[in-house]
């Protein structure tokens, strides 16, 4: 396309977040914020504070996914007796019960994905802030891909909230949701705005110039 | 996203990487890429505007039906538990813990709600040449749904409740159920049919 690479930013152009329109940067650095001209969101060069922002939620995510994991997320209590489950013994129970492909699914959301998340986060905060040069590109499809994806770990909580909708029978059977759950739930939404917060184009700007 | 420039080119910066593109106007259909690092800079849809009003209003009347119907009934010894969409919602706030509660309200219907009544909001004015009040945050805000409603996961959450119990009692699937799994489908399709730089122009070209 071009012999060298142009960004926005070095163009003096600022990039709005929600509609795309491009603006100049406004020529009195002022604190205020600047407003995009056509769709009124504020706009900035980069996201605000995008590394200690993003860092902040990591930490807060590391720490409950603790809870998340060792606390019982829900309790099937039959005919007075309570059973316990976790994450990761809901999914064992699945694959005990026989049913492998959907014990894959809920493994791959509930556990794979929160844990990948985790560290993909943490090794695109360290790239960025070691100035990697090494394959802007893919570290860009690896946040483009965690950023999708990270909804689907809610999948246990939706479920757990079908069953207590359900299982109500009081003496026969009831199901009552744990604290684990609530500490799985913080460390998805966590995640996500971790996700949000961090700015994949911090991972271009400290590219040398090549080409 | 864009800034005219001479010869009916337009200016775009890559969203990921902050590439600036000098690009022609794209036809119907057609979709521009970042040179640098892939991700999508415009694509440009056939008749946005009115399939995407069709779409989203077949949600809305799917989305009444996903609420007010009976979502599943579960049998049992006899006895008999009919439940709702937002059964499980009114049951994390009896056991006190409402911040579930408010989680799975907000992924399964408020979210949607937003998203589904914002969407119409600005779409149907801006097809009669109107441009309604606060257009540019609502529009946002229809964006910005798209991320916390979770119809999607929901319904998968759904499937592996369904499997759990299928073993211990008879379950009916109820007509929500099935508005439900509808309104995913034509929500989805309203998605690829708005064309956001559209409507974001629209917005511009009125006053």
């Amino acid at each position: 396309m071009r012999s060298s690479y142009v960004t926005a930013a070095q163009a003096s152009l600022i990039s709005c977040h929600a509609c795309h329109q491009l603006s100049r940067i406004p020529a009195k650095r002022t604190h205020g914020e600047a407003i995009c001209p056509r769709c009124e969101a504020h706009i900035h060069l980069r996201k605000p504070n995008s590394l200690s922002r993003t860092w902040a939620l990591l930490i807060a995510a590391y720490i409950l996914y603790i809870p998340a994991n060792l606390l019982p997320v829900m309790t099937v209590i039959s005919f007075g007796q309570g059973e316990a489950d976790t994450i990761l013994s809901g999914v064992k129970e699945l694959i005990h019960a026989g049913m492998l492909p959907i014990a894959l699914v809920v493994f791959f959301a509930s556990i794979v994905v929160p844990v990948t998340k985790l560290v993909v986060l943490t090794y695109l905060l360290l790239s960025v802030q070691y100035r990697s040069q090494w394959r802007p590109r893919e570290r860009t499809v690896l946040y483009r891909i965690t950023e999708v994806v990270g909804r689907w770990s809610m999948i246990d909580i939706f479920m757990i909230s079908i069953l207590i909708a359900l299982v109500k029978l009081e003496a026969v059977a009831t199901i009552e949701p744990g604290m684990g759950a609530i500490s799985f739930a913080a460390v998805v939404i966590i995640t996500m705005f971790a996700a949000m917060g961090f700015d994949p184009r911090l991972i271009w700007d400290n590219m040398k110039e090549k080409r | 996203m864009e800034m005219s420039i001479a010869a009916g080119r337009l200016v775009i910066a890559c969203h990921e990487c902050d590439l600036l593109h000098r690009i022609h106007p794209l036809r119907d259909g057609e979709r521009a890429t970042c040179s640098r690092c892939g991700a999508g800079l415009w694509a440009k849809k056939r008749d946005s505007f009115e399939h995407t009003i069709l779409l989203t209003v077949t949600s809305l009347i799917l989305f009444v039906l996903a609420n007010v119907f009976p979502f599943m009934t579960f049998e049992l010894h006899g006895r008999v538990q009919t439940s709702h969409l937002s059964t499980g919602v009114v049951e994390f706030f009896d056991r006190g813990m409402w911040e579930l509660g408010l989680l799975v309200l907000a992924a399964s219907i408020l979210f949607p709600a937003l998203k589904i009544l914002g969407m119409l909001y600005v779409l149907v004015p801006l097809e009669m040449n109107r441009r309604p009040w606060k257009a540019a945050p609502v529009f946002r805000m229809v964006a910005q749904c798209q991320t916390w409603a979770m119809m999607d996961v929901y319904l998968l959450g759904v499937i592996v409740a369904v499997i759990k119990l299928a073993d211990l009692a008879t379950l009916v699937p109820g007509v929500a159920i099935y508005s439900f799994g509808a309104l995913i489908l034509t929500l989805a399709a309203a998605d690829s049919t708005l064309d956001p730089h559209a409507v974001w122009e629209k917005m511009e070209d009125l006053p």
